[in-house]
């Protein structure tokens, strides 16, 4: 927010007239601004990078974990009404379209499983068919969801080629207590309500305070730069540098929603 | 007006009274989903509409087929369709009816539903197919009972009722094309990404709807004076025939596309819906009874014969209605899920409180319907027409 002196000189000492203290005079000019010095706030375009050359399952589950539980995201073990942001899945479903171009695909990638999430597409068809704004893109680049303006119409769900929505078919908090013995795992964070659809927000409220996602912060605590979180529309960024120097596939490309997690084989 | 629906006989009454106590059913099972959630349905991550959103998609088009006995009449002043006008219109008010509380029981949150409108989003087809069912539904009850008013006073309607009718003409194609738009505009699910969706949705109204209508209006000539007349329904007949013959032609189209160019995405929920899809078939004998019985409609609405005997004629009405129903409200919508978008089959099939709550919707729309025709009916008899 571009403020020249003046202007600033004028809003302060109007919100000083109206009875607003100095903080919150700063706050009207440059809401956020306070931790703008942390580079998570800065991005323009945030993507991910996953390496799957060191990608390990035990990866990819604590990273699974490691969301989950920040985000109170309750087990179900039940494919019919499970909740999912980010989890495994093998070559074949990850890339249907890649396994059917593809007929004879290398042993290391044929069997093993990939870590899937939200793409957080820059042309996102959940967003474009929302019917209240409850999911929307970010100036960033996130596709954000609102818990509380959604009206659980699951129009997103359809909308979405990747699967990577899920709805709360019932009360989270009644999920069952022996696969989630400390559920809400997280007290800062709310869980959810029934009826409203959720998923991976690439952990908006984490960047906010300057911290990684979880699942990369978990991932490169085992492995450095298998996960790889940075913002596209710097061309010097991290993730930007390892899509110069490697060969990656995105899931569906060729729908034009523009995903923006990148696989290096 | 509205007083001509409380004189019946037992008969009438005990219809009705039949029809409320499968509506109380139906509330009391959508009771126990508004306090548990949506569980209860066969509804999952994968299939994430069912039988509800399947059933507002038919009944879209029973609505927007109002407008087959609406147009000859108004636009090509076809007379013998004057006293079938206002039947069509209340059908559509029921089937908008219906519409809208499929869409209520689908939410998961519906008491945040004015969301839809305190934070309009016009890139959303879901707004714009709220607009125009919304406002087809008014117009048809404005039309409906202003004609019917003034043909109980024995006079003609006033001028802007008609610029009313001329307007719900385009409307009612417009409420059909938009409900195609939900489906055919999504990146990733083949079996609705297809530009006929639209077309085959007003076809498969057009067939689907005078179907019903021709069978209310036998039923209604059994249970009153009023006579739908021979030449009506000769002409509904052959209307029925033309549009189920399109449908037809358009979902042959289909299987060519997907078959001849042999995409797989583009044929796995067709081997799904006919022959099973990596060992699941649940819809497989419905699908088959589609097709049978969308052949004997077919035979007997395109033999002359056949079309133009009522016995046989009533029997076709009975296949249309049964191939498009399990066409649109199971196969199209369900079928769009699966396989999912990993390739992987889920399966869907509708829960017992799922089935009983779309049933009570039916017996609400039936028992307004039943209420509206009775009033219609009732002084269709008074007048003489």
């Amino acid at each position: 927010m571009g403020v020249d002196r003046r202007q600033f000189l004028k809003i302060t000492g109007l919100s000083a007239l109206a009875g607003l203290g100095g903080k919150t005079a700063f706050e009207l000019l440059a809401p956020g601004k306070v931790e703008a010095a942390l580079p998570l706030m800065e991005g323009k375009r945030w993507a991910m990078v996953i390496d799957m050359r060191g990608m390990t399952e035990e990866i990819m589950k604590k990273c699974r974990e490691a969301c989950h539980r920040v985000h109170n995201v309750p087990e179900f073990d039940d494919p019919k009404v499970e909740i999912k942001w980010i989890w495994e899945e093998d070559f074949t479903h990850a890339f249907p379209d890649q396994e059917q171009g593809n007929e004879y695909v290398a042993d290391k990638d044929e069997h093993r499983n990939f870590l899937l999430l939200c793409n957080h597409c820059s042309n996102p068809p959940c967003c474009r068919v929302c019917p209240t704004g409850a999911t929307w893109q970010r100036e960033d680049g996130i596709v954000m969801m609102d818990w509380h303006r959604c009206i659980g119409c699951r129009f997103c769900m359809a909308g979405c080629p990747f699967g990577s929505r899920s709805f709360n078919w019932g009360d989270p908090r009644l999920a069952p207590k022996e696969l989630n013995p400390d559920f809400p795992t997280n007290l800062e964070f709310p869980t959810r309500t029934k009826g409203v659809v959720e998923k991976c927000t690439f952990c908006d409220e984490r960047l906010a305070k300057g911290q990684l996602p979880a699942c990369v912060e978990t991932a490169n605590k085992i492995k450095n730069d298998t996960l790889i979180f940075g913002d596209l529309a710097d061309p010097e960024s991290n993730v930007r540098q390892a899509l110069r120097k490697h060969f990656t596939i995105r899931r569906k490309a060729e729908l034009g929603t523009g995903p923006n997690v990148y696989y290096i084989i | 007006m509205l007083d001509r629906a409380i004189k019946g006989g037992p008969k009438y009454w005990g219809w009705l009274i039949f029809l409320l106590v499968m509506m109380t059913i139906g509330f009391g099972c959508y009771l126990y989903q508004f306090k548990v959630g949506l569980r209860v349905t066969g509804m999952s991550r994968d299939v994430s509409w069912g039988l509800y959103i399947s059933q507002l998609t038919y009944l879209v088009g029973i609505a927007a087929s109002g407008v087959m006995v609406v147009l000859p009449f108004y636009l090509h002043d076809y007379k013998a369709f004057g006293r079938l006008t206002i039947l069509g219109e209340f059908m559509a008010i029921v089937a908008v009816l219906m519409c809208g509380l499929f869409v209520m029981v689908d939410l998961g949150q519906v008491t945040r539903v004015l969301n839809i409108i305190m934070y309009p989003h016009p890139k959303s087809i879901l707004f714009w197919d709220m607009i125009v069912l919304n406002v087809y539904m008014l117009l048809n009850l404005l039309i409906g009972w202003n004609v019917l008013a003034a043909e109980r006073k024995g006079i003609h309607y006033q001028t802007w009722v008609k610029v009313l009718i001329y307007i719900s003409i385009p409307w009612a194609f417009s409420i059909h094309t938009v409900t195609a738009f939900l489906y055919s505009g999504l990146p990733g699910r083949h079996f609705w990404l297809t530009a006929i969706m639209a077309p085959r949705f007003l076809a498969s109204a057009f067939c689907s709807g005078p179907a019903l209508l021709l069978l209310i209006c036998l039923i209604v000539r059994k249970v009153s004076k009023f006579d739908p007349g021979e030449k009506q329904i000769r002409t509904l007949g052959g209307i029925i025939a033309y549009a189920f013959v399109l449908n037809i032609f358009f979902f042959l189209m289909e299987i060519f596309t997907s078959f001849y160019s042999q995409i797989p995405g583009h044929m796995n929920t067709f081997e799904y819906l006919f022959v099973g899809l990596d060992g699941y078939g649940k819809l497989v004998p419905w699908m088959w009874a589609f097709v049978v019985a969308s052949v004997v409609a077919l035979i007997l609405l395109i033999v002359p014969a056949t079309r133009r005997k009522e016995d046989t004629l009533l029997v076709a009405c009975i296949a249309v209605i049964v191939a498009t129903w399990i066409d649109k409200g199971l196969g199209l919508i369900i079928g769009g899920f699966i396989p999912n978008p990993f390739e992987k089959v889920f399966e869907y099939w509708p829960t017992t409180p799922e089935i009983l709550i779309t049933l009570g919707i039916y017996a609400t729309g039936f028992f307004v319907l039943t209420v509206l025709f009775k009033m219609a009916v009732s002084i269709k008899e008074e007048v003489g027409a």
